[in-house]
């Protein structure tokens, strides 16, 4: 149907507002089958919207979109299907208790027939290289085959152009390399495919161009034969960025926290964590790895008290003083009021961190609310330090009454540490701390957590970039499925070791308990 | 399959407005209520004939004209005012208490059998009883919906809206048991005045402000509606309330209890809204019915939001949809002849509210005509 490397899909000064936000500003550019194409930019600058655009989620305010030389207009979802146009968004589309054959012909209109719809999607798999098993419910899928899923839904539609955002944001490196493999398959094959990443290393490793953009603007597109790490960060920056995460040496390592047997039931009954133990000391950064949802969020949670344990079950807190208490069945506040200094920046960060409706004022807040004996607030310590951390974080914001949701995810991220850090904690908890932050407000995250550690604070990093990881924390804690599956130092260890670790099934273990 | 999509481009499309500036935005509040009294006029015109301005003024006569009209207004704003109040902290904490209704029935009523029973006690201690057993009543009504949406996740607006007929029922069980073979029950205690307002300063009138039950009434709304604001916006439970309402999430990692914030502030607006039925028997009615509330702890609800539950811009709200509606009423008195009946008017009201509502949502989003290849206007 389309000849290698010829245009297929050409955007002519598109622009696309969102109230005051302009998300896509003048673009113009060009997606050509039989290539990958990565489309880089840092948060905010409006790559998933402007691929929106072709998938019909958005309507352009103005501009033209010509696919295969003809001025189109994509209102919906089954335009871009039409058009040949398939999107794989970072959160799944997909029906949970539906099997796999079924979520494929969902919504097509032909009768329905699995034997051929079956037949038809071996065919896709054997051609491309994907494994798939149509053999039970998307429930029971993991992440990385529902997103196997999600691809072979789109080809089975007849895309031509692949679009897949972010899509490696969810994966260990070895699914990532296999994920890249079969992108390969498709280029040969003479589609077009569009990566939607922030990440150096992938857009060097699988694609033939980048097209950047920065802040709604579009850049340039460059060969990626022509380009390094430092080149494109710069181009997405805007200008040049040290890319050198610092480690501080250890100095004194004094234990905190004791971890062990640690067990505990999810919301829906499924047990998220079991038999974890571990260690935590001042003065170093824990880091905390696993695939997303293999039980980060409830080990985090359990010793902040916000998540129910099971017996059996210890975490026992050494302050600097040298007093031991247990943090077990403790409410925040109880832990709070034994003296206990524990900071914790959630992943939801406006859904548990902070109160989007409110100003930064009382956000600060927050935590201290309740002290003091008087039926009033106080608000006045609360100013002072909302004005405090603005200044020292640089903190972008009208005012201190603007509601924090108003703020940029960077800005929002501060207003959160910033507060934590504020209370002068013995053990400081992260949870995906950067996920989503531009490059230079990442940086200031990581020198916060290194002046932390040089305080004496025991630092716990939950993180998803391995890179990140390696290069910023002194141990790592690996988690599969809810248990450890080890703890590496992260100067003698690879990421290869860690992907490894990520995916470990210890399935007699497992049985036996 | 290769029917290409259309090429036609839509004509309109939808877009979220960032912020809109105050200013402006009061702008679209203002042309939404002068569009309303335009459609008003229209429709007025097509039922009775009557030129709007003649008409606005029979309106404005009706809510301000004279000194018992103007009493007549501020009497039922207080009390429309007293439950948007009640709802405020309820509502803040995002719990939808549709009961209003039945917790000011059942505050009433309360209040009322204190008076009818207990004629024999002496003033002060009949007045704090009255007080406290209406307190109680509209509390456990409101905490009874709370209870169970702690334990078992209950919806709390069907909850509370179903509250509403049990608390009516009560009261008309009450009202036929304490009518007898009458034909209406009356007035409680009306030869001894026991247990109304009037009896504090010895059942007659000077005719002063100071012995006026209605005046007593319009300060004590005014003063809950100073002390609500307050308690919303200083309290730490005024806080913890706003925390709960945007994130159950955020509340626990503050260490706030959840349960406790929703029950005790469940208690207490169902209190006040117990404590409105008190006044209103004791202030105004001097006796129970089951349209004692009068469908104000329904209206209130459209108060409170309108309000962004701010109590002080609730007393404005409020006075706004008492005004509309007695200047209504008095339009289907004069105009009744002719056809202007009270449901006429009960549809003046409805497009007013209509339309002012529905201009917030030019004020979230914008319309743009869609202009392919040409920059998109604003409409």
């Amino acid at each position: 149907m389309s000849e290698p490397n010829c245009t297929v899909i050409r955007l002519q000064n598109v622009t696309k507002t969102f109230g005051d936000v302009v998300a896509n500003h003048d673009i113009t550019m060009e997606i050509r089958s039989g290539e990958i194409l990565s489309l880089l930019g840092e948060n905010g600058s409006g790559k998933t919207t402007l691929m929106n655009l072709l998938a019909g989620i958005y309507y352009p305010d103005s501009g033209d979109i010509f696919v295969r030389g003809e001025r189109v207009s994509i209102r919906s979802p089954q335009d871009a299907h039409r058009l040949g146009i398939g999107m794989i968004h970072q959160h799944f589309k997909l029906v949970e208790v539906f099997t796999p054959v079924e979520n494929i012909v969902l919504g097509l209109r032909e009768p329905y027939n699995p034997a051929a719809a079956e037949k038809k999607i071996g065919e896709i798999c054997r051609t491309y290289g994907f494994s798939l098993d149509l053999k039970c419910r998307v429930r029971d899928m993991s992440v990385s085959q529902k997103q196997t899923l999600e691809i072979v839904k789109a080809l089975y539609r007849g895309a031509e152009i692949l679009i897949l955002d972010e899509p490696t944001a969810v994966l260990t490196p070895q699914e990532s390399d296999k994920l890249f493999e079969v992108l390969r398959n498709m280029r040969r094959d003479g589609k077009a495919v569009v990566i939607i990443t922030h990440k150096l290393h992938e857009v060097l490793s699988v694609s033939d161009r980048v097209a950047i953009l920065r802040k709604g603007e579009y850049i340039d597109t460059v060969e990626t034969a022509k380009a390094t790490e430092q080149s494109l960060t710069e181009m997405m920056v805007g200008k040049r960025v040290e890319l050198n995460i610092e480690r501080p040496p250890v100095e004194r390592r004094e234990k905190r926290l004791q971890v062990a047997h640690l067990s505990c039931r999810g919301r829906d009954g499924v047990t998220a964590l079991s038999d974890v133990s571990f260690e935590a000391y001042g003065g170093e950064i824990l880091g905390i790895a696993g695939i997303s949802g293999c039980g980060q969020k409830e080990l985090l949670e359990s010793i902040a008290g916000l998540q129910k344990t099971e017996p059996g079950s210890e975490i026992l807190y050494t302050g600097p003083d040298g007093k031991t208490e247990s943090l077990l069945g403790k409410s925040a506040k109880q832990i709070r009021a034994l003296g206990v200094s524990l900071s914790f920046v959630p992943e939801d960060r406006l859904g548990m961190g902070l109160v989007g409706g409110m100003g930064m004022t009382e956000n600060m807040l927050l935590r201290h609310y309740a002290e003091g004996r008087s039926p009033l607030t106080r608000t006045r310590p609360s100013r002072q330090l909302a004005e405090k951390v603005r200044t020292d974080l640089e903190v972008v914001t009208p005012s201190l009454r603007t509601p924090v949701r108003r703020l940029s995810g960077g800005n929002v991220q501060k207003v959160l540490v910033g507060r934590e850090i504020a209370s002068e904690p013995a053990v400081l908890m992260t949870a995906y701390a950067v996920r989503g932050l531009d490059i230079n407000t990442s940086y200031t995250i990581y020198r916060l957590l290194n002046e932390q550690k040089r305080k004496g604070v025991a630092v716990l990093y939950v993180g998803e970039d391995l890179d990140v990881l390696l290069a910023l924390c002194d141990r790592i804690l690996v988690l599969c499925g809810g248990r450890v599956t080890g703890v590496v130092d992260a100067a003698g260890t690879t990421k290869e070791e860690i992907g490894y670790l990520m995916t470990k099934q210890n399935g007699t273990e497992a049985d036996a308990v | 399959m290769k029917q290409g999509p259309s090429r036609r481009t839509p004509l309109f499309h939808i877009a979220k407005r960032d912020r809109m500036r105050p200013a402006a935005a009061w702008g679209v509040r203002v042309g939404a209520f002068v569009l309303a009294l335009l459609l008003n006029a229209l429709f007025v015109w097509c039922v009775v004939r009557v030129d709007p301005l003649t008409f606005y003024r029979t309106m404005l006569r009706g809510a301000f004209g004279s000194s018992s009209y103007l009493w007549a207004t501020f009497k039922a704003t207080a009390k429309l005012l007293c439950i948007a109040v009640a709802l405020a902290p309820a509502f803040k904490m995002r719990f939808w208490n549709i009961g209003a209704e039945g917790q000011v029935l059942i505050g009433g009523m309360a209040a009322a059998f204190v008076m009818y029973h207990y004629t024999s006690l002496p003033t002060p201690v009949l007045f704090l009883l009255m007080i406290v057993c209406s307190l109680l009543a509209g509390g456990i009504w409101g905490l009874i919906p709370a209870f169970f949406k702690a334990k078992l996740n209950t919806n709390e607006t069907l909850f509370t809206l179903m509250m509403n007929y049990i608390a009516t029922q009560i009261v008309l069980y009450f009202y036929n048991e304490w009518r007898g073979i009458r034909s209406a029950l009356g007035m409680l205690n009306s030869s001894t005045k026991v247990g109304w307002f009037s009896s504090l300063w010895g059942g007659t009138s000077d005719g002063s402000l100071l012995q006026n039950e209605d005046f007593w009434f319009i300060v004590i709304v005014a003063v809950l509606t100073v002390l609500m604001y307050f308690y919303l916006r200083s309290t730490k439970h005024g806080y913890e309330i706003a925390v709960v309402g945007e994130s159950g999430n955020t509340a626990r990692y503050a260490g706030i209890h959840v349960n406790k914030v929703l029950l005790r502030t469940m208690i207490l607006s169902g209190a006040i809204c117990g404590f409105c039925g008190f006044l209103t028997v004791s202030s105004q009615s001097h006796t129970i019915s089951s349209e004692m509330a009068g469908g104000y702890g329904f209206t209130a609800i459209i108060v409170a939001w309108l309000s962004k539950f701010n109590t002080f811009t609730m007393a404005g709200v409020a006075l706004l949809i008492v005004a509309l509606e007695k200047g209504a009423a008095l339009m289907s008195n004069t105009y009744g002849t002719l056809g202007f009946s009270a449901p006429a008017a009960d549809v003046m009201v409805g497009v007013m509210l209509l339309v002012v509502i529905g201009s917030e949502f030019f004020i979230q989003y914008r319309v743009m005509r869609s202009h392919a290849g040409k920059e998109a206007e604003t409409v």
